[in-house]
C-alpha cells in the first residue's frame, strides 16, 4: 500500500519547497556576510554578492580584547569540553549506583534528580551567582565548568540511568569472576558498553552548554573570559547595523556546531528523539 | 573507595536538586511584599502575559507544524533523511545567532518589508521589532522557526512506532486519510504529543535569548517576559530579592504546567507501551 506513487512525488516536492523556504534565512545570512560594507546596505538581501568579499570575516576574526572571537571560541571549547567530561564521569557513576542498588535512598535520590530536571534554572541562578561570587568563581572557566556540571548532572544521570537499566548485569558479574575489582569492572567493561549513552549525554549537554547565553551572560558578563554567545552579543552591540559584519560573526559562531552536526547528524537526531523520551 | 565515589557523586546530584529548592529560602524570603509589587506593576503583569503568550503560542505552532512536517516526510519519501537533516538543523544553532538573522529580516529596510513591497502590500510594511503590537509576534515566529524541527523529530520517532499493518487494515476497512490519522495514528503517538507539549511549555516559558537579541524587551516593555525581567531586576538593577521573587513566580508557573500537562496527557497504558 505505501508504495511510491505520483501523490508521493507531489508530497516530496511540496516538502522540498517548504524546506527550502524555511532555509531562506540561512541563504540571506551567507550572501550578506560575503558582501562588502557598501553593498550590504544598498543591495537586495536575497541578491548574491557581485564580488565575494571576505572583508567582514577578516575584520571580525582579527578583532581584539573582549570582542576577540577566536578567544571566545577557545573559551567555549574549554568550558563545553570540561563540563561534558565532568558530566560523563560523575553522571555515569551516579547513574550506575542508582540503577544497580535498590535501596530506598537510591530511589529517593533518583526522584530528587528527576524533579531537578524540570526545575527552571532561573530560580537557582541568584543564589548560585552569589555563591560563585563569594568563592571568586565568576568570570572563570573553572567556575563555569563546575556550574554546568552541577546544573546538567540531573539530566546526565537520568539519561545514563535509562541505559544502565537496559544493560544486563551479567557483563559485570563475568568481569568480577575473572578477577576484576568493581572499579575495573565499571571502567573497563560497563563504561565502554555505554558508548551510545555517552554519545547522547555529550551531544545533549554539550549543545546546551555551547549555545547557552543566559548563564554565560550572568556568570561571565563583564569579564575577559567570554564564551562565544556572550562575545557575539557584546560585539554585535558595537556593530550598529553593519549587517555583513554581524552576519560574519553569526556564521563563525555557527560553523563549529554545524560541522559537528553534519558529521554526526544521525546521532544528534537520535539523541534528541530518544534521550528526551523518558 | 569506589562506593565512596559513587555515594559522593550521587549525593552531589541530589545536593543540586536540593539547592534549587532551598537555596532560595535562605536568600530571598522577604515576605509577600515582593509578590504584591509584581502584581501591582502593570509592566510586570504584561511580562507575565507575554510569557504565557510566547509559551502557548510556540507550543501550539511548533506542534502543528512539527506534526505536519513529520507526517509529510514520514515513510516512502526518497529524500526523507536529507529533509529531516535540513529541517532539524535550526535546532542545533545558538538561539542568539538565529535571532540576529531574523532581526535583519525584520528590519525596516529588511527582506520581509521588501517582500511585502514586491507583493504590492506596501501598507503592511512596518518596523516589525519596534511595533508594540507586532514585535511579540516577530519573537514568536523566530522561536517557532527554530523549534519546529525538534518537535518534528519527536513525532517522527513516535510515527515510526505505528505499525504499518494497522494503518493498512484501517485503509482496507474504508478509513480515509483523516480517519486513519485521527483513529489510528494519533492514539499511537500520544506519548510523543505528551513529551513534545511538555518540553515545549517548559522551554517556551523560559524564552530569553531571542528577546534579548531581537528587542531587548522593547519597545517600551512590550516584549518583556518573566525571564528577561528576572535578569534585569536581579543582575542589572541588583535587586536580587525582587528578581528571585519573579523567578519564583516563573518557577511556580512552569511546575504547575508541567504537572498539569502530565496529568492531562496521561495515557493509562503508557508505562506498558514504553517498554
Amino acid at each position: 500500500m505505501f508504495r511510491y506513487t505520483k501523490a508521493t512525488a507531489v508530497r516530496e516536492m511540496i516538502m522540498w519547497v517548504i524546506t527550502l523556504l524555511l532555509l531562506l534565512p540561512m541563504y540571506i545570512l551567507v550572501v550578506t556576510a560575503l558582501k562588502s560594507d557598501e553593498e550590504a546596505i544598498t543591495s537586495s538581501a536575497v541578491a548574491p554578492p557581485t564580488a565575494v568579499d571576505f572583508g567582514a570575516f577578516v575584520e571580525v576574526l582579527t578583532s581584539t580584547g573582549r570582542n576577540s572571537i577566536p578567544m571566545a571560541i577557545l573559551n567555549s571549547i574549554l568550558i563545553t569540553g570540561g563540563a561534558v567530561l565532568g558530566l560523563i564521569v560523575l553522571g555515569s557513576l551516579a547513574a550506575y549506583v542508582i540503577a544497580r542498588r535498590t535501596r530506598t535512598w537510591t530511589t529517593l535520590t533518583y526522584y530528587l534528580i528527576l524533579i531537578a530536571i524540570i526545575l527552571p534554572a532561573q530560580l537557582g541562578t541568584v543564589p548560585l551567582y552569589i555563591g560563585a561570587r563569594n568563592l571568586g568563581l565568576t568570570g572563570s572557566a573553572i567556575g563555569m565548568i563546575l556550574l554546568w556540571t552541577g546544573m546538567l548532572l540531573p539530566l546526565a544521570v537520568f539519561l545514563y540511568a535509562g541505559f544502565f537499566r537496559g544493560l544486563s548485569t551479567e557483563y559485570e558479574e563475568a568481569a568480577v569472576i575473572d578477577g576484576a575489582s568493581p572499579t575495573q569492572a565499571f571502567f573497563r567493561v560497563v563504561l565502554p558498553l555505554m558508548a551510545p549513552a555517552t554519545g547522547t549525554v555529550a551531544i545533549l549537554c554539550g549543545l546546551i552548554v555551547w549555545n547557552d547565553f543566559f548563564n554565560s551572560l550572568i556568570f561571565l558578563g563583564g569579564s575577559t573570559m567570554q564564551t562565544l554567545p556572550v562575545a557575539m552579543y557584546t560585539y554585535v552591540g558595537s556593530l550598529i547595523s553593519a549587517w555583513n559584519k554581524i552576519f560574519a560573526v553569526v556564521i563563525i559562531s555557527m560553523v563549529p556546531i554545524l560541522a559537528f552536526y553534519m558529521f554526526a547528524q544521525k546521532k544528534f537526531i537520535q539523541g534528541f528523539a530518544g534521550g528526551l523520551k523518558g | 573507595m569506589v562506593v565512596g565515589v559513587h555515594y559522593l557523586a550521587t549525593l552531589t546530584g541530589g545536593f543540586f536538586a536540593f539547592t534549587d529548592w532551598t537555596g532560595l529560602g535562605s536568600w530571598n524570603w522577604v515576605g509577600w511584599g515582593n509578590f504584591a509589587r509584581i502584581f501591582e506593576d502593570p509592566g510586570l503583569v504584561l511580562a507575565l502575559w507575554n510569557t504565557l503568550f510566547l509559551a502557548f503560542g510556540s507550543v501550539i505552532l511548533t506542534n502543528v507544524f512539527g506534526l505536519l512536517f513529520a507526517l509529510g516526510i514520514n515513510r516512502t519519501l526518497k529524500s526523507r533523511y536529507i529533509l529531516r537533516t535540513l529541517l532539524f538543523m535550526p535546532v542545533v544553532l545558538s538561539p542568539l545567532a538565529v535571532a540576529y538573522v531574523w532581526k535583519f529580516i525584520f528590519e525596516y529596510s529588511g527582506p520581509l518589508n521588501g517582500l511585502l513591497k514586491l507583493m504590492g502590500l506596501d501598507h503592511l510594511q512596518k518596523v516589525w521589532l519596534a511595533d508594540p503590537e507586532w514585535s511579540i509576534w516577530a519573537i514568536l515566529f523566530t522561536v517557532v522557526w527554530q523549534q519546529t524541527g525538534f518537535v518534528m523529530v519527536i513525532y517522527l520517532a513516535g510515527l515510526a512506532s505505528v505499525p504499518v499493518e494497522v494503518e493498512e487494515a484501517a485503509a482496507i476497512d474504508g478509513a480515509g486519510v483523516w480517519g486513519r490519522f485521527w483513529n489510528v495514528v494519533l492514539p499511537a503517538i500520544r506519548p510523543s504529543v505528551a513529551i513534545a507539549t511538555t518540553l515545549g511549555i517548559i522551554q517556551g516559558l523560559r524564552i530569553f535569548d531571542q528577546i534579548f537579541a531581537l528587542t531587548g524587551g522593547g519597545p517600551a516593555g512590550a516584549t518583556e517576559t518573566l525571564a528577561t525581567e528576572v535578569y534585569k531586576q536581579a543582575f542589572q538593577l541588583g535587586q536580587f530579592g525582587f528578581g528571585s521573587a519573579l523567578a519564583l513566580v516563573l518557577t511556580v508557573i512552569i511546575l504547575a504546567f508541567a504537572i498539569l500537562q502530565q496529568y492531562v496527557t496521561r495515557d493509562p497504558d503508557r508505562a506498558k507501551r514504553k517498554g
